[in-house]
């Protein structure tokens, strides 16, 4: 097994095939998009290849150590960064065509019109412990 | 580990975890330090849990402290192998003074001392005086067992000189409860029942009015729990909610509890909030509730605690009670940044009939919600005003 990060961006991904954001949607759209990661989740959990998912909040600050005995210095959130976070689920799975896979799946999920996102996501192998047997 | 559990066994995880604080504060009286004494307790519990299904004891209290005493032995005499191999333990426990119902109380304090952290007294307390697992707090809280155990000890070191009978102090009590409570409904333990279940415990210890308050309080939230989500899990807003579905004995039992306090005429925070909770309990139908009143105990609980969140409840409260214009004015004194603000806001504009404003405040406001379910709650409503915008 290995373990594979999906990430989701705010921004900074190219853009969707369907990129109609969210609070656009009618509100049986935004259900039914939520009800298709729900089950995403919970299809992933019985199949044993579940490991953690969180959403970030779009806040965000940078700090930079400032050295000896003065406070850290905390710029921005930059407002040229091109690139934010939204979420991430991580996953352990047998492949990394498995892990294309499910990540392909995650970005059919529904928004407006019904109509797959087509959502760019980032799927980030793990480095993992070495191996104890090396040879 | 938490499978489906026959009655009996429920019953059984339910006293073991009630006898908790008692043992504790026998083997404390009988001369056993607070850290050691709760270690032993807790191993104690956990062989319970593993022996009792197949050989329930005819004393569940004297099974616990035999073992638990045992065990705590069994700790001192690695400890003092390790320091010092000359000096002697004890097998015999030393005639102290025999325990009494206090120890409970005594523990509360203890593990709600102000020198703790609030989530260092959280997680002793679930522990100490709630008898749950190292195991079940940490996935009640989402973080590793390994976090969570070291969370407790390093608690447990923190309060390590304070004497067993020092007197301690309700109020940081109270903040513990209703932040366990407040955590809410994830996970295997059901953090919101428990911390009804130490503050019932507290009650019939204690002669304190704002221990009923938020004893009410918390009955009176529980007893909305039933309608408060969708099965999807999404929020319904109280507005929404079907009331057929509140708990009506849960709510007669909050709003008992709340009179007795009321009429004592010591007022505090807990009881104000539990004013509001209960006016609103009795509303057969949202469009009955009386705001009015509400709006007066939103101006005592400012009067008590000053707090800029009870300035937005209560901004809200004014317009339902006097319409949105005057709530968006009682909103403007508000502090903008107040998380819930723009959400307040949104719900105020629309009233106000300003759609327009209203989506792209919901809108802002599901960006910056706290939790995914009020996000998703916000981005519905900016979905709903969109929709009815574009006809």
């Amino acid at each position: 097994m290995a373990k594979y990060l999906l990430l989701k961006h705010y921004r900074g991904a190219p853009e969707a095939v369907n990129p109609v954001p969210m609070d656009q949607w009618t509100p049986q759209e935004v259900q039914d998009h939520m009800q298709y990661m729900a089950d995403f989740a919970a299809r992933l959990e019985s199949a044993g290849e579940w490991v953690d998912g969180q959403a970030l909040s779009p806040e965000g600050t940078f700090v930079r150590y400032d050295g000896e005995g003065r406070p850290p210095v905390t710029d921005g959130p930059f407002a040229e960064t091109k690139d934010l976070i939204a979420g991430w689920m991580v996953i352990d799975v047998d492949s990394y065509e498995r892990a294309l896979a499910l990540a392909g799946e995650l970005s059919a999920a529904p928004g407006a019109g019904g109509k797959p996102i087509h959502e760019w996501l980032e799927v980030r192998p793990f480095l993992t412990a070495p191996p104890t047997v090396t040879e | 580990m938490t499978g489906p559990a026959g009655a009996d066994q429920v019953l059984d995880e339910l006293l073991l975890r009630e006898l908790t604080p008692a043992v504790i504060g026998v083997l404390v009286r009988r001369g056993a330090d607070f850290a050691t004494a709760e270690d032993a307790v807790q191993e104690a519990l956990i062989q319970a849990a593993r022996t009792w299904p197949d050989r329930p004891p005819a004393d569940p209290k004297g099974w616990l402290v035999t073992v638990a005493w045992r065990k705590f032995l069994d700790a001192r005499r690695a400890e003092v192998a390790r320091r010092d191999r000359e000096q002697r333990v004890e097998a015999e426990p030393p005639p102290g003074p025999a325990e009494t119902a206090d120890d409970t109380l005594r523990l509360f304090f203890l593990c709600a001392h102000p020198s703790l952290a609030p989530a260092a007294a959280v997680a002793l307390t679930l522990r100490a005086v709630g008898g749950l697992t190292t195991r079940q707090i940490a996935q009640a809280y989402l973080v590793p067992e390994a976090t969570m155990a070291q969370r407790i000890s390093r608690a447990k070191r923190t309060v390590g000189d304070v004497r067993f009978e020092e007197p301690g102090d309700l109020a940081t009590v109270l903040r513990v409860l209703y932040l366990v409570f407040n955590e809410g409904y994830t996970g295997d333990v059901d953090l919101a029942a428990e911390a009804i279940r130490l503050t019932r415990q507290l009650a019939s210890m204690t002669d304190d009015e704002e221990t009923a308050g938020l004893l009410a309080l918390m009955l009176l939230h529980h007893a909305r729990r039933p309608a408060r989500t969708r099965p999807d899990g999404s929020l319904v807003p109280l507005a929404e909610q079907d009331r057929s579905r509140w708990n009506t004995s849960l709510i007669a039992e909050g709003v008992a509890i709340l009179q007795t306090a009321l009429g004592r005429d010591r007022l505090g925070e807990f009881q104000a909030q539990a004013a509001i909770a209960a006016l609103h309990a009795d509303a057969p139908r949202a469009e009955e509730t009386d705001w009015v009143q509400i709006v007066g105990w939103y101006d005592e609980l400012l009067r008590l605690t000053g707090s800029p969140v009870v300035q937005l409840n209560r901004a809200i409260a004014i317009g339902e009670a006097d319409g949105p214009a005057a709530g968006l004015a009682a909103l403007a004194a508000v502090d903008p940044g107040l998380p819930r603000y723009t959400a307040a806001s949104a719900y105020l504009h629309e009233k106000a009939g300003d759609l327009r404003t209203a989506a792209r405040l919901y809108a802002d406001a599901a960006r910056s919600a706290p939790n995914l379910a009020e996000r998703h709650h916000l981005t519905r409503q900016a979905a709903r005003l969109s929709q009815a915008l574009r006809g």
